[in-house]
């Protein structure tokens, strides 16, 4: 213990010895910890922003379906369970939210063009709040309730088509005997997403509407539950099988979209490789500040040695130098990006680019996420490898001779 | 009993394309409570004999022992731990540690020992207070003269009563009246606490003060004899 107090004050003096250098090291590491950590924030706000944006179109975090309903999503994979035994089974299991829905292909036709879109038969109560459509006002109104005699379409498919609020489109699709089954509905909204792709792929109507067009009763595609956290979904997961049983195929969000699945695994990578790199650039100055201290007191070092400090202080405080420097630039760093993230933290408009993100499920929004775990991930790495980094100047000093470095000239 | 023991010690250096014999073959016993002056002309060896008394180069050849302890086969960390505690050690030069103050020059030895604080600090300025420097304790070395600066090395040597105090030109840098006192404060200390002090000088005040002369060159002993002190 007591050599740590002295080690403490040689390396905190030691450090202050050339100040100049001393802070020109301290505004590399700060701006190596600002970097990693605010540039961390922004690239998780972007896949979180993808992540949001795709679990608003499947929707939810855990699914239901007939198990061959992804290989073909027709009318033909229905859930094999009535709504009326899923409403049952999930009104009192305590989920968070949780809805269900008829999905199906069909085509959309006004009087002057003819378009592809998923069909989207919904409850309007059960699922307020559940989806990307509640993210921007709609013009005209939505869905009032199962039976709705309604549709509402996204405004960028109203343009495709040539149609507005009030005017009359036909829906069709097939039914489960591979009839046609069609309907005329009346559009009576025009909703926005922020991803400008839903708009032109999504339909709503009424689940009974749509039931009855599609001439099946009381019958659903997909049964979709809402956890707390999409990180987190094991224990909606196992409580939705728990209820389903082998009836029906229950899935995770990422199983279901891979893509997005591997993204958030891809940025957990990446982060750490974005972090390594940062310190990379930053181990050249560390080590060379070191080496040019401890070349600068060797004769100290010498003397220190001769009057009886072990070898392995003379490492210590070398070490403790290092740690100290990297110690003070990350704190620094780290409070410079909480700082620089809350100006921000409503969100960055990037509609500029807003084409070219859409592309990648973004929407024109982009919300900085500062994790506690990135901070700490970006702490830890560049004090743990700053360590091995300071080892080698360490070991050369506490490996002088002391006779040798005090008569150094 | 005999506190210091060297026989037939050899080290050789080569300068350039010479071989210069620093010891030749050098035996010596000092006993506890000596009080030696090594002298020689410059290259003499009496540095070199000095610095394989305290650990701090290994002869080529040849045995040290401290207390009767064998201390030239002993590892880096035997070593510094017996320099740490039965050593005090006065170089010829750059003596002090630049960051830390005077007073805390002196506690250094004794920190590394594990002194607890307060009877380290009280230690300390009762020391600085004896060779003279009181109220200087909270400057650094670059704010003393080389004089201050030596008196404080002489005073983190002996601070801690080393049973054996080893000085190499310990007045090299002090105006007549501070080397005296100094030297009278190495003989009170090897007068009343039975301290070993071997010292290496060309001064000859400092060598009056000798109990015992030991003359060299080209390292070996040429002449070794007991002498009145001052």
């Amino acid at each position: 213990m007591h050599m740590i107090a002295i080690l403490m004050r040689l390396a905190w003096r030691n450090l202050w010895r050339n100040h100049r250098r001393t802070l020109i090291m301290l505004m590399a590491i700060t701006l190596g910890a600002w970097a990693m950590i605010f540039m961390t924030a922004l690239m998780r706000g972007m896949v979180a922003e993808m992540v949001r944006g795709g679990i608003s179109a499947l929707p939810g975090h855990v699914q239901v379906h007939h198990p061959d309903y992804r290989d073909d999503p027709s009318i033909a994979n229905l859930i094999p369970m009535s709504d009326s035994e899923l409403s049952e089974r999930f009104a009192g299991a305590g989920f968070a939210a949780w809805a269900s829905r008829v999905r199906v292909p069909a085509v959309i036709t006004s009087e002057y063009d003819s378009r592809g879109v998923t069909l989207l038969g919904v409850d309007p109560v059960s699922e307020q709040g559940l989806t990307f459509v509640d993210d921007n006002p709609v013009e005209g109104r939505f869905l009032e309730s199962v039976d709705d005699a309604g549709v509402v379409i996204g405004k960028k498919l109203a343009t495709t088509l040539n149609t507005q609020v009030g005017k009359r489109v036909v829906l069709m699709s097939q039914d489960p005997d591979n009839e046609i089954a069609d309907r005329g509905f009346r559009v009576v909204g025009l909703f926005e997403a922020d991803i400008k792709a839903f708009e032109e792929n999504y339909v709503f109507a009424g689940k009974a509407t749509a039931q009855k067009m599609l001439r099946i009763t009381d019958q659903v595609s997909e049964l979709f539950v809402l956890g707390s956290d999409h990180r987190n979904v094991d224990e909606v997961y196992d409580k939705t099988v728990e209820l389903i049983g082998d009836r029906a195929e229950v899935m995770r969000w990422f199983d279901i979209d891979t893509y997005l699945g591997s993204m958030l695994k891809v940025m957990d990578g990446f982060v750490f490789v974005w972090i390594i790199v940062i310190f990379l650039a930053l181990s050249f100055g560390l080590v060379n500040t070191l080496v040019m201290a401890v070349f600068e007191r060797v004769r100290e070092i010498g003397l220190m040695l001769a009057l009886g400090m072990r070898p392995v202080y003379i490492l210590g405080q070398i070490v403790v130098e290092s740690l100290l420097l990297l110690a003070i630039g990350l704190a620094i760093g780290s409070a410079l990006s909480w700082a620089a993230v809350q100006p921000i933290k409503d969100g960055i408009d990037v509609s500029i680019v807003g084409d070219g993100l859409d592309m990648w499920g973004m929407s024109n929004m982009l919300y900085p996420e500062l994790l506690l775990s990135d901070v700490i991930l970006a702490n830890v790495v560049v004090l743990v490898l700053g360590f091995l980094a300071s080892l080698s100047p360490a070991w050369r000093a506490a490996h002088y001779e002391p006779i040798e470095a005090i008569t150094k000239v | 009993m005999t506190a210091v023991r060297c026989v037939d010690l050899c080290k050789t250096y080569r300068q350039g394309e010479e071989d210069i014999k620093a010891l030749d073959h050098v035996s010596i016993d000092i006993d506890e409570g000596g009080f030696v002056c090594l002298s020689a002309p410059s290259g003499g060896g009496k540095t070199t004999l000095l610095n394989a008394i305290g650990g701090l180069d290994k002869p080529d050849s040849g045995e040290v022992y401290i207390a009767s302890r064998r201390i030239d086969n002993l590892s880096k960390g035997e070593l510094a731990e017996l320099r740490l505690r039965q050593i005090g050690f006065v170089f010829q030069a750059f003596n002090l540690i630049p960051v830390l103050t005077a007073r805390e020059n002196i506690e250094f030895v004794m920190q590394v020992q594990g002194v607890p604080s307060g009877e380290r600090q009280a230690k300390a300025l009762e020391i600085l207070e004896e060779v003279g420097l009181a109220g200087l304790e909270d400057r650094r070395p670059a704010d003393m003269s080389g004089g201050q600066q030596q008196r404080v090395a002489v005073a983190r040597a002996i601070v801690s009563r080393p049973a054996l105090v080893l000085a190499d030109e310990p007045t090299a840098n002090l105006d007549s009246k501070t080397a005296d006192g100094l030297m009278e404060l190495f003989r009170e200390l090897n007068d009343h606490h039975n301290t070993t002090f071997i010292i290496a000088t060309h001064d000859k005040r400092v060598m009056s003060y000798a109990k015992r002369l030991v003359r060299m060159l080209d390292g070996r002993i040429v002449d070794d004899v007991l002498q009145d002190a001052a």
